[in-house]
């Protein structure tokens, strides 16, 4: 006897709400013409993928997903949308013509080939499941395997994310002082 | 019947559908704000991906969070290192639409 009858119903409501918010987001993140409600749009689908992750077992990678995308990347691309253009621009009368149209026609067709191809092949493969896993995925188990079976690959981004963030100030910096 | 948040095909389905928002920006975005946002999407696939199947389907359920930590990082560089050349490119072309960066086209 499930002791809180209405548990399965909110959890599905809830898985519901998390999916809906990812499509959403990921819609509105590329269909927008303003790009600050593009990034809004990224931020709501990243609320969502955690959601998702939570639902996958993974509350850890969840907290994650939210300070790391919403809290650093979205806020970066608002200082960068502040500091550069804050809208696509509108569209010349060649761009809204048939060639135009055949772009959008054609991305659509690849976007959605793809997506298609994806689905169907992870629909129709049949996955098996493992019953009794070897390792759980607790927040200590990942700590250990960070610091022992992956601590090169843990170096080696840390060592990128160093070099990266070198190399955006030198970019960035270069050509300061000229009009 | 299983419940739907046990279901992987949902889980895949969803990535797929990122994946597929995400090429579509990145080939109708005309600016490079957008296409960075574009390409956020397709890292979030992927990182979908590797989370559902390490669920369901992998023995050992560290590799695929550690994995997906990986992602976290590899797009945080990314995003470091693009929108810094955004504001280069600002700086230089007073735009950042892709149209006006075609020096180099013959």
């Amino acid at each position: 006897m499930n002791p809180f009858p209405g548990a399965e119903l909110v959890m599905n409501l809830a898985f519901g709400l998390a999916v809906l918010a990812t499509a959403a987001g990921a819609l509105i993140a590329v269909l927008s013409r303003r790009l600050i409600r593009g990034v809004c749009g990224l931020a709501l689908s990243c609320f969502g993928l955690a959601g998702l992750f939570y639902y996958l077992h993974s509350p850890f990678l969840a907290l994650m997903e939210i300070l790391v995308y919403v809290g650093a990347v979205c806020v970066t691309i608002v200082f960068a949308v502040m500091l550069a253009e804050p809208d696509e621009p509108p569209r010349t009368d060649a761009e809204r013509g048939p060639a135009g149209a055949a772009w959008t026609g054609a991305a659509l067709v690849l976007s959605l080939a793809v997506g298609y191809g994806i689905t169907r092949l992870g629909v129709s493969h049949p996955w098996i499941r493992v019953a009794e896993p070897t390792h759980e995925g607790t927040l200590p188990e990942i700590g250990i395997a960070l610091l022992t079976t992956y601590s090169m690959a843990f170096e080696t981004i840390s060592l990128v994310l160093v070099v990266a963030i070198l190399g955006a100030v030198v970019i960035a910096r270069h050509g300061r002082t000229q009009p | 019947m299983e419940p739907l948040y046990q279901q992987l095909s949902i889980y895949l389905g969803v990535a797929a559908f990122l994946l597929a928002a995400g090429i579509f920006g990145l080939i109708r975005r005309r600016t490079l704000v957008g296409m960075l946002i574009a390409g956020e999407l397709i890292f979030a696939a992927a990182a979908l991906n590797f989370l559902a199947l390490n669920r369901f389907v992998a023995p050992d359920r560290v590799t695929g969070q550690v994995a997906v930590l990986f992602i976290l990082g590899l797009a945080a560089a990314e995003v470091c290192i693009g929108l810094s050349i955004v504001i280069a490119v600002y700086r230089n072309y007073r735009s950042i639409q892709t149209k006006t960066l075609s020096d180099l086209s013959g």
